[in-house]
C-alpha cells in the first residue's frame, strides 16, 4: 500500500544509498580491534590521571593539603587550579563552569586537583591521600530546594499565544496537576577519556571522546592561553556519547591537555566509571505544574504549563535544552491557547546537559501525561483524545507561531500502527483480563511523537566535510560529524559513494579532526546526517563535476552527459574506469580534493521576538506499548511493543532501525529503572551500574514489532531522508502511559498520581492510592 | 611445613593457556586483576573496561577448564577477577575467535544483524555468546539468550538484534578449537610472607596456610572483593583463593538434605536449587549474572554477610545450617545464627566457611521465595522474601519466614512466624496478624534502592500474594515474570 500522501516525489536511481549496509567499524566491533581513547598504543613516558573531587556540594575550600599525594609513589605532578596558565573555565558559552574549582565549590564531585602519575593504579591511590579543610553550607539538590532558595543559571523565558488564564477558566472542563520527571545518567558504555599528545613549541594533540571536537579545540586553548590553531582534537569514535560528549568531554580533555603541557609527556585522562557518574551532568529532571482547558469531547481549549528545570551548578547547554522541552510541550497537538513558561534553576550538582532529546522528551511527557488525563475525565479512549487534538489544517500553528504543514503523515501514520498493533481488539481483551482484578493487571497505550528537526540556535546548522579522490581511485572522506555507533559514518560514506558510482569499500571513512575540517558543530540534535551528508555530497559533488569535465572533454561531450556507475565512468558509447580518470584528472592538472560546506535553509527562529521557524521539518513517529503490573509489588513489565516511526527515503534502514529500537529502548529506561538518587548532602547515591539500572536484554520485550514509515521529505534534505537520532526515545513514553492505563483500570475516572520513572515502588503507591480512592 | 613459604612441591607461579601456549607467571601483585593485566601488561585491549565492577560485562572473557572429558566454558568479569584465579584454565579474549579472516559465527551473525552500534560492549557481548555457542545446548530460545547476556549492558541498540544474532549463531555448530585446560593439582603461592597469591589444592593446605596467615584475605569467587581493590583501593597483600580446593566445590545428594560444598559456584547450584523448587530456580538465575554466577560461590555469599544475599534468606526459609572449619575442627551452626549485625559475622579468626546444609522441602511443605529489585535481571534486591509452610489441611503449622533487605542481616520473622501458625489458607482473615507482625519484625532503612515504607509494603504483601499462591492461584495471574520452565539448567 502507498503511504504517499503529499506531492509525489520520484525515488531516485540509487545503487548505495538506501541499502542497509553494516556499520562501517562492525567487523571491527565484534573482534575488539576498534580502537577507542584508551586502547591507542600509548608512547613511552605516557602518563596517568587520576581526579581529586570535592567532598562537599556547596561551600569553600579552607585548605588542601596536597603533600602526601605529591609524595605517593609513582606522583609526577598534581594539578591544581594554580597550573593553568589560561582560563580556568571550560563552560561552553556562559563562563561559569572552572576546569579545575579553586575555592568555591559547585557540586559534589568537582574537580578539586588532578594526580598525575606513572601509572593510573598509582594515579588512584594518590587521591585520597589529600587532605581537605571546607567550610560546607547548606546545598540545593532538588528541583523544591532550588524554588526555595531562588537562584537560577539563567533568566525565566516563555512563549505561547492567547489569553490564556481567560480561556482556562472560560473552558467547558478543566484540570490541573504536577508531574515530577526524573534525570537521567547516559551511560555510555564507555567512560570520558581523552589522551593529550604534546608536540613542538606548544602544539598539543588531542585525542578526545567527544561529539564535539571543535568545542574540545577550543577548550583546551583556552585553559593553555594559546591561539586554537595550536590544538588538533580528533576523535575516530566513541563507545556511545547520546548528548553526554557534546560539552562535557571538554573537561576531561583539557585536564589531559594541561597535565601534557605542566609535564611535557602524553598524558590520558580516562575517568573509572562511579567518578564518571559523579562528576558529569545528566538529563535534566523537570517538574511540571499544568492546567487544561478541554471539551467534552477532550479537545484541548487552553493548555498551561510552567516547566521548572534542575540545571545543576551551570548553565552548560541548559538554555538550548530547556527551550526545547517548551518547543515539544504540546507534541503534535493543537491548543487554541496555550502558554509555556519556563524556569531554570541553579542547584549544587553537576551541571545537567544533553541528553537524546535535549529536553524535547521531558516536555512531551508532561502533554502526554495531560492526554490521559483528559481520557480518564472524559471517559473516552486516550488514543482517540490524542487523535482528535492533533495539529490539522485548521489548526496548524505551534505555541512558538511555526506553521506546520506537514499534517497529515501522523494521521496516516497513527491509523495505520492503530491498525497493525490491533491496538482496539488488545485493549477489549486486556479490559476483560482485568475485569475480574486481577494481582496482575494490564494496559495498553498508543502514543504519538513530532520532533523538530534542526539546531535552535541557528548558527549551529552548518556543516563542512573534505573529500580527496587519490589518483588509484581510492577516496578519503572526512567531515564534522563524530560517530558514537548510530552509524554516521557509514552513511555519509554511503553518500559518497552514490555521488562518485563507486563500490562503498572505495570510501576510506577517517576519523574525525579539526585540521581536517574546522569551525565544526557538534554531533547533535539529530543532524549528523543532514548536515554532514549533503557537506560530503557537495564536496564529492564538484570533484565529480570536474571529473566529468575531463572525461567531457576526452570523449567530446558535455560533461552533464556523463555518468559515474558501478566503478566506472561512461559517455556516449565510451567509458574508463573510475580509477583511470582519476589519473588522467591528476596529469590533466585537475583538483581531486574538495572543502564541501552546507548551511540549513529556511530558518530564521527569533528567540527575542518569539517567532519564526526553528526547523527545517519534523520526523513523525509513533509506539503501542502494553504492560503487566503486580499490584502487590509494584513490578512492571513489558510485554509488546509495536512501533512506526517515519524516517523518510532511509538512507540505510538497517541503522535506522537500529536507531529506533535503540532509542525507544532507552526512553522505557528513562521511564521505568533509570532513576538517579542524591543524598540530602548533594552525593549521588546510584553512581554505578550496580545502582543505577539501565535496561538489560530481558526488559526489552520479546515481542517488538518495529517499522519504518518512509514518505519521502518533503524538504530538499540528503536524498529525502529524515533524522532519526533522538525522536525515537520519545517511542518510550507509551510505556509510561500504558502503566498508567493498568493503573486507571483499579479506580476508572480516578486521576493517576504518577511520577517519572515509574518504579516499582512509584507504581505500588500509585496503585494503593488507586485503591484507597476506590473504596470512597 | 614453614608458615612462611611454599612447601616441597607447591608452584611458584601460575599456569594457564593464552594464544595457543602455555603461560607460566609469577611476580605478579596479588592484587592484579585479569582485565589490567590484560589491558596494560598483556597489550591486549579488544577486551574494555566498561564499568570496573562486574555489572556491564564489557570485559567479558572466557574461561576455558577441561575437567574429564568435557570442556566448560565460563564467561567471567575480568575488571573483579584476580589475575591469579585464571590459573589451571585456557584464558580466551575476543582477539582470540576469529581465525585470519574467518569471523566465528556468533560475531559474523552479529555482523549480519547489525549487532553493535558504539562496539564498546561488542567484545564482552561476543565473549558471553561464545560461552554460550561452543557450550552448544541442544535448543537456544531467546529467553536463554536473555539470560546469558543478563549481565552484559548495551546502551545502544536495544538488545534485539544481539538476540537474534544468537539464535542465528545456533545453527551453526561449535569450532571446537578450544578445548581448555586441567588443573594441575597441587598447591600454588605466588610471592612471598608477607604479600602473596595463593592457590591451596587441597583442605589441609587451606587449613594450614590459613593458621598461619589468619590476616589474609580468603577469595572465593572475588565478585565482592574485586571491589575492595578496584573501588575501595584496598591494597589487599595476602590472597588465598578457595577456587582450587579439592573437593569444596563438591555437591551432595544426601537423600532428605543437600550439602553443598562451599566453593560450588551459584551455576553449580542453580539446577540444584531449582529441583528444590522453581522459586529457588528463578531466584538463582536472577541472582547476578552469568559471569557472577560462574565465579561466585554459595560459601562466598554466606561469608561475605551482605545484608540482602538473596541467597541467605532463601536458604534459612529451608533451614539451613552452616558448617564452619578451623584446621580439623568442625563447628555446625543454624544459618541464621551466623549472622550477627550489619557485616559481623559469626566467624573466628582462621575459620572459613566449609559447606552448608540445607533440608529439602518435604510432604506438605509449601515454599516460595520473592525477589523484588528495580530491574528484574541483574539487580540487588529491595526486598528478598522465602517462606516455608508446614500446612495440613488448609491450616498452616511450622513456619519459617525468612527477609533479606529488610534489616542488617537476612532474617527470620520470628514475630510473624509466630502469628501465622493456625492461618488458614482459605480464610483470608487469619492473615492480616502475621502480616500486621512484619512490623514488629523489621525496621528496614531507606536507601537508593528502596523506601522503608516500600519496602514495609511489599514485606507484607509478599506474605499475602505467598499465601495466595499456597491457595492455588496459578503464578501467571500473581507475578509479571514466573518461574520459567527449561530455564535452570
Amino acid at each position: 500500500m502507498s503511504e504517499t500522501l503529499m506531492p509525489e516525489i520520484p525515488e531516485e536511481n540509487l545503487a548505495v544509498v538506501r541499502r542497509p549496509v553494516a556499520h562501517d567499524s562492525a567487523r571491527l566491533h565484534v573482534r575488539g580491534a576498534a580502537t577507542y581513547i584508551d586502547d591507542i598504543r600509548e608512547p613511552a613516558g605516557t602518563l596517568h590521571i587520576a581526579p581529586g573531587l570535592s567532598p562537599i556540594a556547596r561551600g569553600r575550600i579552607l585548605s588542601l593539603d596536597l603533600d602526601a599525594v605529591r609524595k605517593a609513589p609513582g606522583v609526577v605532578a598534581v594539578l591544581t587550579a594554580a597550573d593553568i596558565p589560561g582560563k580556568n573555565d571550560v563552560a561552553p558559552t556562559f563562563d561559569d563552569e572552572p576546569l579545575i574549582a579553586d575555592k568555591d565549590v559547585m557540586f559534589r564531585g568537582q574537580l578539586v586537583f588532578a594526580v598525575v602519575a606513572r601509572t593510573r593504579d598509582e594515579a588512584r591511590r594518590a587521591v585520597p591521600l589529600a587532605k581537605f579543610e571546607t567550610e560546607e553550607q547548606t546545598p540545593a539538590i532538588t528541583i523544591e530546594q532550588a524554588a526555595a532558595r531562588g537562584e537560577i543559571v539563567l533568566p525565566d523565558y516563555d512563549f505561547g499565544r492567547g489569553d490564556t488564564p481567560a480561556a482556562l477558566a472560560s473552558a467547558p472542563k478543566s484540570l490541573k496537576g504536577r508531574l515530577m520527571i526524573g534525570g537521567q545518567e547516559h551511560f555510555y558504555l564507555e567512560g570520558q577519556a581523552a589522551f593529550a599528545v604534546p608536540g613542538e613549541a606548544g602544539d598539543m594533540l588531542v585525542h578526545t571522546s567527544t561529539q564535539d571536537p571543535t568545542e574540545v579545540q577550543h577548550i583546551c586553548a583556552r585553559v593553555l592561553g594559546c591561539p586554537d590553531s595550536f590544538i588538533v582534537a580528533e576523535t575516530r569514535r566513541m563507545g556511545g556519547g547520546f548528548g553526554g560528549k557534546e560539552s562535557q568531554a571538554a573537561q576531561v580533555a583539557a585536564v589531559a591537555a594541561l597535565g601534557a603541557h605542566v609535564t611535557g609527556h602524553p598524558c590520558k585522562f580516562r575517568l573509572d566509571r562511579d567518578d564518571d557518574f559523579v562528576m558529569t551532568g545528566k538529563r535534566h529532571d523537570f517538574r511540571a505544574d499544568w492546567s487544561v482547558g478541554f471539551d467534552a469531547e477532550g479537545v484541548l481549549t487552553a493548555y498551561d504549563v510552567q516547566l521548572d528545570a534542575n540545571c545543576g551548578c551551570s548553565a552548560d547547554l541548559s538554555p538550548g535544552v530547556v527551550d526545547r522541552a517548551m518547543f515539544h510541550a504540546a507534541n503534535a497537538y493543537y491548543a487554541p491557547s496555550v502558554a509555556i513558561r519556563t524556569r531554570r534553576l541553579r542547584t549544587d550538582i553537576a551541571s545537567n546537559t544533553a541528553f537524546r532529546g535535549f529536553g524535547g522528551p521531558q516536555g512531551m511527557l508532561a502533554i502526554e501525561r495531560v492526554m490521559d488525563a483528559i481520557a480518564h475525565e472524559t471517559g473516552r479512549d486516550p488514543l482517540d483524545v490524542r487523535k482528535a487534538n492533533l495539529l490539522r489544517p485548521d489548526g496548524d500553528l505551534t505555541p512558538y507561531g511555526m506553521k506546520v504543514t506537514e499534517t497529515d503523515t501522523l494521521p496516516a501514520l497513527l491509523d495505520k500502527l492503530e491498525r497493525t498493533s490491533d491496538y482496539r481488539a488488545r485493549r477489549a481483551e486486556i479490559e476483560a483480563h482485568n475485569a475480574i482484578d486481577p494481582i496482575v493487571r494490564r494496559g495498553i497505550a498508543l502514543t504519538p511523537v513530532m520532533f523538530g528537526i534542526s539546531f535552535t540556535l541557528v548558527q549551529l546548522n552548518q556543516a563542512g566535510a573534505l573529500v580527496h579522490v587519490y589518483q588509484d581511485g581510492s577516496i578519503h572522506l572526512n567531515h564534522g560529524g563524530t560517530e558514537m555507533g548510530q552509524g554516521l559514518f557509514t552513511k555519509v560514506a554511503q553518500v559518497v559513494a552514490e555521488e562518485f558510482g563507486v563500490p562503498l569499500e572505495w570510501v576510506r571513512i577517517t576519523a574525525t579532526n579539526t585540521a581536517k575540517v574546522p569551525n565544526t558543530s557538534p554531533t547533535a540534535a539529530s543532524s549528523g546526517s543532514d548536515l554532514n551528508g549533503m557537506a560530503a555530497r557537495i564536496a564529492a559533488g564538484a570533484i565529480r563535476g570536474r571529473m566529468a569535465e575531463v572525461a567531457g572533454a576526452m570523449w567530446d561531450i558535455a560533461p552533464a552527459e556523463v555518468t559515474f556507475r558501478e566503478g566506472r565512468v561512461f559517455g556516449g558509447n565510451e567509458s574508463v574506469s573510475f580509477k583511470d580518470l582519476a589519473k588522467r584528472c591528476r596529469i590533466a592538472r585537475v583538483q581531486l580534493s574538495e572543502a564541501g560546506f552546507y548551511k540549513t535553509p529556511h530558518l530564521d527562529w527569533d528567540r527575542n521576538k518569539k517567532t519564526g521557524r526553528p526547523f527545517l521539518y519534523f520526523a513523525f513517529g509513533a509506539s503501542c506499548s502494553e504492560v503487566a503490573i503486580d499490584t502487590l509489588t509494584g513490578e512492571t513489565k513489558v510485554l509488546r511493543v509495536d512501533i512506526l516511526h517515519d524516517v523518510g527515503k532511509s538512507l540505510n534502514p538497517a541503522l535506522d532501525m537500529g536507531q529506533i529500537e535503540g532509542g525507544f529502548a532507552q526512553g522505557m529506561g528513562w521511564l521505568t529503572t533509570e532513576e538517579l538518587v542524591h543524598d540530602e548532602k548533594g552525593r549521588l547515591l546510584t553512581h554505578a551500574p550496580s545502582t543505577y539500572k539501565i535496561p538489560v536484554a530481558s526488559d526489552v520485550p520479546r515481542d517488538l514489532r518495529v517499522d519504518l514509515f518512509t514518505n519521502a521529505s518533503r524538504e530538499d534534505t540528503i536524498h529525502r531522508s529524515k533524522a532519526v537520532g533522538e525522536p525515537p526515545l520519545m517511542l518510550g513514553i507509551s510505556v509510561f502511559s500504558a502503566i498508567i492505563d493498568a493503573l486507571h483500570g483499579l479506580a476508572p475516572g480516578v486521576h493517576v498520581s504518577l511520577d517519572a520513572p515509574a518504579t516499582p515502588e512509584r507504581v505500588l503507591m500509585a496503585a494503593d492510592a488507586m485503591r484507597a480512592a476506590r473504596k470512597c | 611445613m614453614q608458615a612462611s613459604a611454599p612447601m616441597d612441591g607447591t608452584r611458584g607461579e601460575i599456569r594457564f593457556r593464552f594464544r595457543g601456549r602455555e603461560v607460566a607467571l609469577s611476580g605478579f601483585s596479588p592484587r592484579l586483576t585479569l582485565l589490567d593485566w590484560l589491558r596494560t601488561e598483556a597489550g591486549a585491549t579488544g577486551t574494555k573496561e566498561g564499568c570496573n565492577e562486574g555489572d556491564c560485562g564489557a570485559c567479558t572473557v572466557v574461561l576455558a577448564r577441561r575437567i574429564g572429558e568435557t570442556t566448560s566454558f565460563a564467561p567471567v568479569n575480568s575488571c573483579i577477577l584476580l589475575l591469579g584465579q585464571i590459573d589451571g584454565a585456557e584464558l580466551i579474549t575476543v582477539e582470540d575467535l576469529a581465525q585470519g579472516a574467518d569471523l566465528h559465527p556468533v560475531q559474523e551473525a552479529l555482523v549480519t544483524h547489525h549487532g553493535s552500534q558504539c562496539g564498546f560492549c561488542t567484545p564482552g557481548i561476543v565473549m558471553s555468546l561464545f560461552a554460550q555457542h561452543e557450550s552448544a545446548p541442544d535448543r537456544l530460545d531467546a529467553s536463554a539468550v536473555e539470560d546469558q547476556l543478563a549481565g552484559n549492558l548495551c546502551r545502544c541498540t536495544g538488545y534485539r538484534p544481539i538476540i537474534d544474532a544468537a539464535l542465528a549463531a545456533h545453527d551453526v555448530a561449535p569450532l571446537g578449537l578450544w578445548q581448555g585446560l586441567a588443573d594441575q593439582g597441587g598447591d600454588v603461592f605466588v610471592g612471598d610472607a608477607t604479600r602473596f597469591f595463593a592457590a591451596p589444592g587441597n583442605l589441609a593446605s587451606l587449613g594450614a596456610l590459613y593458621e598461619a596467615h589468619p590476616d589474609a584475605t580468603l577469595v572465593s569467587g572475588a565478585t565482592d572483593v574485586g571491589l575492595w581493590i578496584t573501588k575501595g583501593l584496598q591494597d589487599i597483600q595476602k590472597v588465598i583463593w578457595l577456587g582450587r580446593v579439592a573437593g569444596l566445590d563438591a555437591v551432595e545428594d544426601c537423600g532428605e538434605t543437600l550439602r553443598i560444598g562451599a566453593g560450588a559456584t551459584h551455576a553449580a547450584l542453580l539446577p540444584v536449587l531449582a529441583a528444590v523448587h522453581p522459586d529457588l530456580g528463578e531466584v538463582m538465575r536472577r541472582f547476578g549474572s552469568k559471569q557472577v554466577r560462574a565465579s561466585g560461590t554459595i560459601g562466598g555469599n554466606i561469608a561475605n554477610g551482605s545484608p540482602i544475599g538473596d541467597l541467605a534468606p532463601c536458604l534459612i526459609a529451608l533451614g539451613a545450617t552452616l558448617v564452619l572449619q578451623k584446621r580439623e575442627t568442625i563447628r555446625v551452626v543454624p544459618l541464621e545464627d551466623f549472622f550477627i549485625a550489619y557485616r559481623k559475622q559469626d566467624r573466628q579468626l582462621g575459620e572459613f566457611v566449609r559447606a552448608v546444609i540445607v533440608p529439602k522441602l518435604k510432604d506438605g511443605q509449601a515454599f516460595r521465595a520473592y525477589k523484588v529489585s528495580k530491574r528484574i535481571d541483574e539487580d540487588i534486591s529491595a526486598v528478598l522474601a522465602a517462606f516455608r509452610f508446614d500446612i495440613a489441611q488448609g491450616r498452616i503449622g511450622a513456619a519459617r519466614i525468612a527477609y533479606g533487605g529488610m534489616a542488617g542481616t537476612p532474617a527470620r520473622a520470628r514475630n510473624a512466624e509466630g502469628f501465622i501458625i493456625g492461618a488458614r489458607l482459605e480464610d483470608e482473615a487469619t492473615w492480616k496478624g502475621a502480616m500486621s507482625a512484619l512490623a514488629l519484625d523489621f525496621q528496614p532503612l531507606t536507601d537508593q534502592r528502596a523506601s522503608a515504607q516500600y519496602r514495609s509494603l511489599v514485606a507484607r504483601n509478599l506474605l499475602k500474594k505467598a499465601l495466595i499462591e499456597m491457595r492455588g492461584a496459578d503464578v501467571s495471574t500473581t507475578r509479571v515474570a514466573p518461574p520459567r520452565e527449561g530455564a535452570y539448567v
